[in-house]
C-alpha cells in the first residue's frame, strides 16, 4: 500500500488503511528521536514552510523538528509580522511560497476550510495543523499512535473525549479517526458545548462525566479553550471542573489501566488536576514525542513522487 | 520489474550450499577478526537479517560466544528517493547494542550497485562510530556503480544486468535456494 494523496486536509476523508501507513511509518520515525544523533537525510533539499495563522507553540515546534530531523529545510511564518498584517490574501500568500519552491506547507488557520482552499491554489502538499474549529488531523493521529502504542490496537476500546466538543477541532479528528479504526468513541461535556450534529458522526454523547468515564479505555481531556470562553456557554471556570474535571476520584469509575491524555497546553486545576496530570496513567508527555515521529512519517509520505497525486 | 513476470533460468545454490557458504563465512569472520570479542552482526532489511541471525548461530556454534545482531533499515537513506514513484515503506531498525568502538560485520543476500551497502553506511555512522565495519554478502553478482567490495563472499556469480537473482530463504520466502532469473520477452 502507498501514499497517494497530495495532501492532508482531514481525518475524514481518510481510509483506516491510510491511517495505518501513517502510523505504521511513525514507529521507525520514533526510533530516530531516541538517538543521539536525530537526523537523516531523507528530505535532504526539500522546504517546509510552517505557515500559522494562530499561535501555537507545540504544533510548530514539533512540525519544524519533525523536518529538521529529517533534513528539510524550514521557514516559519506567523500571521503577525508577514505580509498577512498588511492584508495578502490567502492564495497569494500561498503562490508566493510556491514561487520561493516550497515543497511542504503546513497551516493552522482559523477559517474552518482554509486548509482545503490552500490545497486547491498551490501544487504544494499542504498538511492542515488546525483549521477553525474543523480538523486538526495531526494531533489525532499521534492520540492514535499513543492508543495503539499503549494498547496494542485500536479496534473495540471505548475512548471517552471530555470538555468544549463545540470547539474542538481535536475532538472531531479523533472521532473521524477512532471510528474509522473500530473504537468506540464518547463525547462528554456541558449541553452548551455538544454540538447537536456529533452523533451524526459516529460518536456517543453524554451530558454526565461519571457515565461518560464508566469503563473506558482512554481519557482524552480537552483544554477549555478560555479564548474561545467569552460568550457565557457555562457559568465559571470553577463549576466547570466541578462537575467535569478529571480528578483522581473519576477516574476510578475507568478501566483499571485507561490512559489519560491531553492535546495541551493544560490549565491545571480546570479540565485536569495536577495529580492526575502527572500521575502513573497520563501519557501526555508521551504524547508530545509521538507528535514529531507521527509528523515526521507525515512529511515523508506528502513528499513522494508525482504519484502523490489525489489531492482531496 | 516484478519476480513473478520472470522466468527461472538457474539455480546457484541449494539449502546444502547455502549453508555451506555461510558456515564459511562464519569461519572467516572468527578468523580476520582473531575471535569475536567485540564483533556484532548488522542485517539489512530484508533477507539480510535471516542471514545474520544464521551467521550468529555457526559462530556461536563454533566458538560458543553469541554475538549481538541488530537490524537496519536503510530505506530513509536511499539515493533514489525523489526519482521513485511512491515513498518505499520505512521499517523499524533495531540496533540494540551501541555500534561505537565495535567491529561491526554488515549482512545482505546479493551485492550490485553498491548502492544499498553505501546507505546502510550512513545509516550505520548515524547510530555512533564503530571501531571497523565489514561486508558480508551470500551473492557478489558484480555491476558496481559505486566503490564498494564485500570482505566475505558466499558465491560470485557473474551475470547480465538484465537477469535477476533471487535469494530465498525459508523464514521469509518458505524455501532455501538461490536462483538465477530473467524476462520471458
Amino acid at each position: 500500500m502507498f501514499w497517494q494523496r497530495k495532501d492532508l486536509l482531514g481525518l475524514r476523508q481518510l481510509t483506516p488503511e491510510e491511517i495505518n501507513l501513517v502510523l505504521d511509518t511513525a514507529v521507525p520515525m520514533k526510533e530516530i528521536i531516541g538517538r543521539k544523533i536525530k537526523k537523516t537525510p531523507t528530505l535532504r533539499g526539500r522546504s517546509v514552510v510552517t505557515l500559522f495563522y494562530e499561535n501555537s507553540t507545540r504544533t510548530r515546534s514539533s512540525f519544524e523538528l519533525a523536518a529538521k530531523f529529517l533534513s528539510a529545510d524550514t521557514v516559519g511564518l506567523s500571521a503577525s509580522g508577514s505580509s498577512v498584517a498588511k492584508g495578502e490574501s490567502l492564495r497569494d500568500t500561498g503562490l508566493t511560497l510556491t514561487a520561493m519552491g516550497v515543497d511542504v506547507v503546513v497551516m493552522r488557520h482559523p477559517a474552518s476550510g482554509a486548509a482545503e482552499y490552500l490545497a486547491r491554489c498551490i501544487p504544494a502538499a499542504v498538511i492542515n495543523a488546525g483549521d477553525g474549529t474543523h480538523e486538526h488531523p495531526t494531533q489525532a493521529l499521534l492520540d492514535m499512535f499513543t492508543i495503539r502504542e499503549k494498547k496494542g490496537s485500536l479496534a473495540g476500546l471505548k475512548v471517552a473525549i471530555v470538555g468544549d466538543i463545540l470547539h474542538s477541532r481535536v475532538a472531531r479528528s479523533n472521532i473521524w479517526g477512532l471510528t474509522k479504526m473500530g473504537a468506540e468513541v464518547r463525547v462528554v461535556g456541558p449541553a452548551t458545548l455538544l454540538p447537536p450534529d456529533i452523533e451524526q458522526m459516529g460518536a456517543r454523547v453524554y451530558t454526565e462525566v461519571e457515565a461518560a468515564l464508566e469503563g473506558v479505555d482512554v481519557v482524552n481531556v480537552l483544554r477549555i479553550q478560555l479564548e474561545r470562553q467569552q460568550q457565557g456557554l457555562f457559568p465559571s471556570l470553577r463549576e466547570y471542573s466541578r462537575l467535569f474535571g478529571i480528578n483522581q476520584k473519576r477516574l476510578e469509575l475507568t478501566a483499571p489501566d485507561a490512559l489519560i491524555m491531553h492535546p495541551g497546553p493544560m490549565n491545571r486545576g480546570v479540565e485536569i488536576d495536577p495529580q492526575v496530570a502527572y500521575g502513573n496513567r497520563s501519557v501526555i508527555n508521551e504524547q508530545v514525542t509521538n507528535g514529531v515521529a507521527v509528523r515526521m512519517a507525515l512529511l515523508y509520505l506528502l513528499t513522494g513522487g508525482e504519484h502523490n497525486a489525489i489531492s482531496h | 520489474m516484478n519476480e513473478r513476470d520472470l522466468k527461472e533460468k538457474a539455480q546457484i545454490l541449494d539449502d546444502k550450499g547455502m549453508r555451506r557458504a555461510l558456515v564459511r563465512i562464519a569461519h572467516e569472520i572468527i578468523e580476520r577478526n582473531k575471535g569475536v570479542e567485540n564483533v556484532a552482526l548488522i542485517g539489512v532489511r530484508r533477507r539480510g537479517v535471516p542471514l545474520a541471525q544464521r551467521l550468529a548461530k555457526y559462530i556461536s556454534d563454533i566458538e560458543g560466544t553469541t554475538v549481538p545482531v541488530g537490524i537496519l533499515d536503510i530505506t530513509l537513506y536511499r539515493d533514489d528517493l525523489t526519482t521513485l514513484a511512491n515513498q518505499p515503506q520505512v521499517h523499524q531498525t533495531e540496533v540494540k547494542f551501541p555500534v561505537t568502538g565495535k567491529k561491526l560485520v554488515l549482512v545482505d543476500d546479493v551485492l550490485y550497485t553498491g548502492r544499498t551497502v553505501r546507505a546502510a553506511l550512513d545509516a550505520i555512522m548515524d547510530l555512533g562510530r564503530p571501531e571497523v565495519v565489514q561486508l558480508a554478502v551470500l551473492i557478489d553478482r558484480g555491476h558496481r556503480e559505486i566503490p564498494i567490495r564485500a570482505d566475505y563472499v558466499g558465491k560470485n556469480v557473474p551475470t547480465s544486468r538484465k537477469e535477476v537473482i533471487s535469494v530465498r530463504l525459508t523464514e521469509i520466502d518458505g524455501e532455501e535456494r538461490v536462483v538465477i532469473l530473467e524476462g520471458t520477452e
